[in-house]
């Protein structure tokens, strides 16, 4: 899909300059856009090893365990057909802290750990289960404190308040992520009624 | 609205001053571990270089042609008509599909807009409060084997949505 979306962009832009008259911006384009996605990843490089740097310190003082055990009552309520003490639970678990704390790359490992746990509870079958969908509803709606690419990002092209977007999207992602919930009832009653 | 900008400025000064008073009382040597954390942060960045490369050339040829002017005057007036700023919209379609490629058109945008516009603030909290579904979706299940995935990429997409619309919501409560 990507792909399609990616050459689409590029050869529309293409026509459209050869019918607009725009090919010398268009061949500015190319340059100046390259340049400017470098220029972004170093600018990035400063942000992400201070965060991920703090994180790792979080993560090592057991902090990120502190904050599952708080959350567990929740997640045991969301996901009903995991039993109590199930290693599930614990993978679920690490994998949100993880999300929650921007930890993408320790977050897959993890999420991919529960999926394998949330198939052998249900049988090993390779349909997904209630449990599967709710764990991905929640996990493409992300739950992050800190949106560090963000602001890095607003940084680079010199914001005047770049942490000012902290707080909004703590909101927005607290929103979509209920809304995932909801939704995923929502399908599961529906499912549930045609038997 | 103020409580929320006050957040926003404490927020990440009291977690770095919390995380390294808690790993100090933990007995965590701090320094060490720090750059061990941030030595991936250096891969990361590099890594998603040519993703960003690729991306943001396609969208300045897509922009600078005037191709994406003319499509965005094309859906504007009923975007509009509910509210929804027609610039975002390129950028609410791609977020699902590929984060990285979303990474590079909110880095774009803000550079167009500015950081501190509102297309800008929008693209900034879009950005930060969903995730890539399909990205998700292919590795977790992928990874299983999981073959017939039920309600999962409906909810999914439709999570996104609701995403969606509660970051336009917040943004143009916040800073509107």
């Amino acid at each position: 899909m990507v792909n399609y979306i990616w050459v689409g962009m590029t050869v529309i832009g293409l026509v459209f300059a050869a019918i607009n008259g725009t090919m010398a911006e268009v061949n500015e384009a190319v340059f100046k856009g390259a340049s400017e996605a470098v220029t972004l990843c170093i600018g990035l490089i400063s942000i992400l090893v201070f965060w991920l740097g703090m994180m790792r310190i979080a993560e090592t003082a057991g902090l990120l365990d502190k904050l599952a055990s708080l959350f567990r009552p929740l997640i045991t309520r969301l996901f009903p057909e995991v039993p109590a003490g199930h290693p599930a639970m614990g993978y679920i678990l690490s994998n949100m802290m993880a999300n929650l704390f921007g930890l993408g790359n320790a977050a897959t490992p993890l999420g991919i750990k529960a999926m394998e746990e949330l198939k052998k509870i249900n049988g090993g079958k390779d349909s997904a289960s209630r449990s599967m969908i709710t764990f991905l509803a929640i996990n493409t709606s992300s739950i992050t404190l800190i949106p560090t690419t963000v602001i890095a990002i607003r940084i680079t092209y010199d914001s005047a308040a770049p942490t000012e977007i902290v707080g909004p999207t703590l909101i927005a992602t607290g929103i979509s992520t209920i809304a995932a919930i909801l939704i995923d009832r929502y399908f599961y009653y529906r499912r549930s009624r045609k038997g | 609205m103020q409580i929320i900008s006050v957040i926003s400025l404490w927020f990440i000064p009291v977690l770095i001053g919390f995380i390294l008073l808690y790993g100090t009382f933990k007995k965590v040597p701090t320094y060490e571990t720090f750059v061990e954390g941030g030595k991936e942060g250096i891969k990361m960045a590099v890594s998603i270089i040519p993703f960003l490369v690729g991306m943001m050339v396609a969208i300045a040829i897509f922009r600078a042609s005037g191709a994406l002017d003319y499509m965005i005057d094309i859906i504007r007036p009923g975007l509009e008509k509910v509210g929804i700023p027609a610039d975002i919209v390129p950028l609410a379609i791609i977020r699902p599909i590929s984060g990285n490629a979303a990474l590079g058109m909110t880095s774009d945008m803000i550079a167009a807009y500015g950081p501190d516009s509102f297309i800008g603030r929008l693209a900034s909290t879009l950005q930060g409060s969903t995730d890539t579904t399909f990205y998700v979706l292919t590795v977790y299940f992928g990874a299983v084997g999981i073959k017939k995935m039920g309600d999962a990429l409906k909810v999914g997409l439709l999570a996104d949505l609701a995403g969606f619309a509660a970051a336009i919501i917040v943004v143009t409560l916040i800073f509107g």
